[in-house]
């Protein structure tokens, strides 16, 4: 971490964040700072509130209480414009989520033209530019429908890409693909990461994780329960906790 | 093969039976005189052209109206709740009211009102009347339409920076529009039936042409004349709407000749 300049802003800090379902209290006060060109990899049982966690960052949820800043603005304040906020941000789901209506180069300057004003020949060229970057150029006029499940994904992060986001958040991007695709998208995230891309990801494979974590996080409890290197977090955790997680993922 | 000489066998049957059931001299010369058929064809023909018109203006009117009704019923959050609130009573009060009920409530009563500026033409008011019960139903095919559209597209759109409003004209609404092309196909087909009932306003269709041909001499062959027309205007747009659900892959028996 010392890497990171002390005195710059986090691009992006969680305090005290709390957001319950009804009665089932799903984060309980988190803290979390994520700095430019760190790669934090969440990890935790299902159900401890990762995706809740990435949804609230993106503001697809309201917090019930706590603050989010992003590069130091409050985006929590209810005055905030949702929109201009999430387009800072880069998202990429576990089910993709492509447009199947649109061909894959207008799903991804879809969001340059109408949110962020590019001309359409500049955003088309972006695009393909971004599109040759995750290895798909041939595929711009096809349809998501005939892609295979890694080259959706690799649409999906390139149409987040595009945009320039300051912070990409993933939610287990590998989880809905057969072993053999998983291999293309996370070169993808690695080759994301070695340009210095902010990311903060979920995912079940520790594997990965260890690959491309600067931080590991173990939530559980609705807190951020253990947070370190991932050799010290994956390999010699403190907590015992992290250690029972661990030993039901290695089984 | 089989279902052609099937289909001709059958036919054959029924055709023997009505040929030489003991009316059919009679009914023969009331409803398929070919001479009167000549002769109302002009008129009937005008009179058809007349609800092709209205069926054309109306439809349109119809998906402006129902796809707005549709939208103000899908908007989330407690300040579009008038909105929504607007939207369900009227849906819920012309999807109860039988058309016929509408036709003469606008129709008769609209024009006594003498409302400065709006025309007191029966034309006029029976096709607001087409519009305001059609649309009702209109709107709730978009709903569906709209609501099958996964939470998950919405989310992606937003989570790009799009706003509400891009969300549903750029993701939402093309894919729900898309899915229920066939459904609005085959409410179309029926407003060009039920243009016809217009004629209760006087206002002389294809029907209303027929049954003025009919009052001079008691011969009904003009009725089978205008019948005739509207299938033939019918068959076309149910083979239409059958080709564009295939396209979509609503596979299945029903539709396929
Ligand atoms: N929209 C919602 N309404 C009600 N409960 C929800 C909603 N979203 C999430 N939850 C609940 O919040 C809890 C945390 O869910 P979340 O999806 O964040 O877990 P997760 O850590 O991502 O799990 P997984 O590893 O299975 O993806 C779960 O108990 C879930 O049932
Ligand atoms: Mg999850």
């Amino acid at each position: 971490m010392s890497l990171h300049a002390a005195g710059r802003e986090p691009v992006l800090r969680l305090e005290g964040v709390r957001k319950s379902f009804g009665d089932t209290e799903v984060l309980r006060g988190l803290d979390l700072t994520v700095h430019e060109g760190q790669v934090v990899v969440l990890i935790g049982a299902s159900g401890s509130g990762k995706s809740t966690l990435l949804r609230c960052v993106n503001l697809l949820e309201v917090v019930d209480d706590g603050r989010i800043t992003l590069e130091g603005d409050d985006v929590t304040d209810p005055r905030v414009d949702a929109d201009a906020v999430r387009a800072r941000m880069g998202v990429v789901f576990q089910a993709y989520n492509l447009f199947p209506h649109l061909s894959v180069l207008d799903n991804i300057t879809l969001a340059p033209v109408r949110v962020h004003k590019v001309p359409k020949a500049e955003a088309t060229e972006r695009a393909m530019a971004m599109l040759e970057r995750v290895g798909l150029p041939e595929k711009a006029s096809a349809r998501p429908d005939d892609l295979s499940g890694g080259q959706q994904q690799r649409v999906a992060i390139a149409r987040a890409l595009v945009n320039q986001p300051r912070l990409m958040l993933l939610d287990e991007v590998t989880s809905a693909l057969d072993p053999e695709l998983v291999g293309e998208v996370l070169d993808l995230l690695r080759e994301l990461k070695d340009e210095g891309m902010t990311m903060v990801l979920n995912t079940h494979e520790m594997g990965f994780a260890r690959q491309v974590a600067d931080t590991v996080c173990f939530l559980h409890g609705g807190v951020v329960h253990e947070q370190g290197p991932p050799a010290q977090v994956l390999d010699d955790p403190r907590q015992e906790r992290t250690r029972r997680f661990l030993a039901r993922v290695h089984a | 093969m089989v279902s052609a000489a099937s289909t001709v066998l059958l036919l054959g049957v029924v055709v023997a039976l009505v040929v030489t059931s003991p009316g059919w001299p009679r009914v023969r010369e009331t409803f398929l005189d070919p001479h009167k058929a000549v002769e109302a064809f002009p008129a009937v023909l005008e009179g058809l052209w007349l609800n092709i018109r209205v069926m054309l203006v109306c439809g349109v009117l119809i998906a402006v109206v129902g796809l707005t009704l549709a939208v103000m019923r899908t908007v989330r959050g407690p300040v579009a709740f008038p909105l929504r609130l607007f939207a369900t009573a009227y849906v819920d009060l012309f999807r109860g009211l039988p058309l016929l009920l509408v036709l003469f409530v606008l129709g008769f009563g609209a024009p006594a009102l003498r409302l400065s500026g709006l025309p007191s033409s029966a034309l006029f008011w029976g096709s607001c009347a087409l519009v305001l019960s059609y649309s009702a139903y209109v709107a709730e095919v978009f709903r569906a339409g709209i609501e099958s559209v996964h939470p998950s597209q919405r989310a992606a759109a937003r989570s790009l920076g799009l706003s509400y409003g891009q969300t549903m004209r750029h993701v939402v609404l093309p894919q729900a529009v898309r899915r229920v092309v066939p459904a609005l196909m085959n409410d179309l087909v029926s407003l060009q039936k039920d243009s016809g009932l217009i004629a209760v306003l006087g206002v002389i269709d294809a029907i209303r042409a027929a049954q003025i041909e009919t009052a001079l001499d008691f011969n009904f062959t003009p009725y089978v004349v205008a019948g005739a027309l509207f299938v033939c205007l019918t068959i076309p747009m149910a083979r239409f709407t059958d080709h564009v659900a295939r396209k979509q892959g609503f596979h299945g028996a029903g539709g396929h000749l």
